[in-house]
């Protein structure tokens, strides 16, 4: 078995709001390999975003982390004293955001913004700085590095942003990149370069945890994927056997919504209702309000998240009796 | 960027000369004979009819501002009729009042202000947001003569820290500085709390926390800049209303600066000195407002074109 880099063991986090607390994630436990990426998919709303932030530890208040652990290469991380998670923000793990238009200071000098996070870690001298952040352009394919570096912001396209963000992440050469929609504001044909700029990443040993509500994105890119809905993991399994043989109904729901459409399929489906708020979720499943199996015991009664094939788990009664049918 | 500066100098040419124009006009439509004010209620026709034509006054309103423009433009603001001294001296003498106390009072309400600020910003909603967000609300609310005379009375009159009046040495400025200032500081420190606020929400903060930029590197490095921008602005424009002179301040303190000689050319109908005091403050507002843009284009480089 491939050497685990970032563990997460049921993860919660909290939102105090004023009609009382809620839960945007709901006991999350996930695992990256080195040299693998590894995919969240679920809509908006479901707390994949929440998740990459509560991992690097961005989570604004007042919401907080209000339990499990997050261990990185075999040292919690939940519970470190800020400074002591600082030291670690950057340059062993690291994270691109979903838009490259206004995740960089619009008054810096991109090659500055790149460079302040070697020199906040130490990595090099001012001097040497300059020389690794043109070296970092180059390998993250920016033409022209040494004019891009004077560059401000407003001057890059949006692929170029985006490449200036993941060579900021990636300068320190960190051993986890969290990529939160890393192509969801890009063309098509940018979010392609993209991608393959990511399996590069992999390929160098660099384990990634990709968020993405872009089914898409998730079969061309991961190696593992973890299906999430109203703050929980619904299912999870490698990418080829979830394409293969989806099991949650809203795993399936997500595929149909797709894949009908490149089967010429006279009108897409769509998975009914919407996602339910976290203020009123019911008693039992949260997906049993949009479920065409749902049963009595699935409205009373959270499922658990069984392993039903090796390495593929699923948070679902009806599925799970399929399985054993099967 | 030059092209943008050379535009925007043409304009204030332009609305320099539209306010002199304004101001020889209105200096003139309004009742009153400024020779009868000089002379006093018992000169007789005779002689204010011969003062008027020694003064240029008896000639039509167009060759009299055509006078006065060729003249100005020499840099000769003609001669106070009270005082009798060249207008162009009266200015300078009492601009380097002005000038000191603008600084002091600049100085005190940039600093304050902007502290107060950015404290209250990345204290929100806690105690020391409310005490110094209070304290700024004083400041805008307080008028300026009764600080000036609290301040008198605590550190002058109480403490004897400070000269109570006075321009004989520049400790003398610190006292009417603070009181002139404390109105600026308070709309300072609220701005910057405001703008700080929004920019800290904004997702490049984010960016600078991942890298692992502490929170207080991160608004120096990356939120100040940004928030700044508009609270620029508003220093500059403040910056030249202080430069005009202040009336209350300079007579709460004796000082003798611009506001103090513009009440003095008022209550004389000293109309070169009012013409001169009107021209010389305006001429300073459109440098303070012109000096803002050229700022805002250094600081905000999607401003600069081309870059």
């Amino acid at each position: 078995m491939e050497e685990t880099i970032l563990e997460v063991s049921r993860l919660t986090v909290t939102i105090p709001t004023d009609r009382g607390e809620i839960l945007p994630v709901n006991d999350v436990s996930l695992r990256i390999p080195a040299g693998k990426i590894v995919g969240i998919v679920g809509e908006s709303g479901c707390g994949k975003s929440m998740t990459a932030r509560a991992v690097i530890g961005l989570i604004r208040p007042p919401g907080r982390v209000a339990g499990g652990s997050v261990r990185l290469g075999g040292r919690e991380l939940t519970g470190l004293l800020p400074k002591e998670r600082r030291r670690l923000m950057g340059s062993e793990i690291s994270m691109v955001f979903q838009e490259p238009m206004s995740s960089l200071n619009p008054v810096m000098k991109v090659g500055r913004q790149v460079e302040e996070a070697l020199l906040q870690h130490g990595v090099c001298s001012r001097k040497e700085a300059r020389e690794r952040v043109l070296e970092m352009f180059r390998a993250v394919e920016i033409p022209e590095p040494e004019v891009r570096y004077d560059s401000y912001p407003h001057q890059l396209s949006g692929g170029l942003r985006q490449r200036v963000m993941i060579a900021m992440a990636m300068v320190c050469r960190p051993r986890v990149l969290i990529a939160d929609e890393p192509t969801t504001a890009l063309d098509v044909t940018v979010e392609a370069q993209i991608l393959r700029l990511l399996r590069e990443l992999r390929d160098r040993g660099t384990g990634l945890l990709v968020i993405s509500h872009n089914l898409g994105v998730i079969a061309q890119l991961c190696d593992w994927v973890y299906v999430m809905y109203a703050g929980r993991i619904v299912e999870s399994a490698s990418a080829e056997e979830l394409f293969e043989r989806p099991l949650h109904p809203y795993t399936r729901g997500l595929f149909r919504s797709v894949l009908s459409v490149g089967e010429g399929a006279e009108t897409l489906e769509t998975i009914p209702g919407v996602v339910p708020s976290l203020h009123h979720l019911p008693e039992g499943c949260s997906f049993s309000l949009r479920c065409s199996r749902c049963e009595t015991r699935c409205e009373k009664e959270m499922p658990e998240l069984r392993e039903l094939a090796p390495g593929h788990a699923v948070r679902c009664r009806p599925a799970e009796r399929e399985a054993l049918h099967e | 960027m030059l092209r943008t500066l050379a535009q925007r100098l043409v304009q204030a040419v332009i609305v320099l000369a539209g306010v002199m124009l304004l101001i020889f006009v209105m200096l003139r439509i309004v009742p009153g004979n400024p020779v009868e004010t000089l002379m006093g209620e018992h000169a007789n026709q005779e002689t204010i009819s011969r003062v008027s034509e020694e003064m240029g006054l008896d000639q039509p309103l167009h060759i009299q501002f055509f006078r006065y423009l060729s003249s100005a433009l020499q840099g000769d603001f003609g001669t106070s009729f009270t005082l009798g001294k060249p207008v162009s001296r009266l200015l300078r003498s009492a601009f380097v009042n002005t000038l000191i106390l603008a600084l002091f009072a600049a100085l005190f309400a940039w600093i304050i202000g902007i502290g107060c600020g950015v404290l209250a910003a990345v204290t929100k909603n806690r105690l020391p947001d409310r005490i110094f967000t209070g304290f700024s609300l004083l400041g805008i609310s307080l008028p300026v003569f009764m600080a000036a005379m609290f301040l008198q009375y605590v550190f002058a009159f109480r403490l004897h820290w400070l000269p109570i009046s006075g321009a004989d040495s520049w400790t003398g400025f610190i006292l009417p500085g603070i009181a002139l200032g404390w109105n600026s500081a308070g709309q300072i420190a609220q701005m910057t709390r405001v703008t700080l606020l929004e920019t800290l929400q904004e997702d490049y903060i984010d960016t600078a926390l991942a890298k692992g930029l502490s929170p207080a590197r991160t608004v120096v490095r990356h939120a100040l800049r940004n928030a700044m921008l508009p609270v620029l602005t508003m220093m500059a424009i403040q910056l030249s209303g202080l430069l005009s002179g202040a009336v209350i301040t300079e007579t709460v303190f004796s000082l003798n600066g611009l506001g103090r000689l513009m009440v003095q050319a008022i209550s004389g109908r000293d109309i070169p000195l009012l013409q001169g005091t009107a021209l010389f403050t305006t001429g300073i507002v459109i440098l303070g407002s012109l000096a803002a843009d050229c700022l805002y284009a250094v600081l905000d480089p999607r401003i600069r074109k081309g870059g």
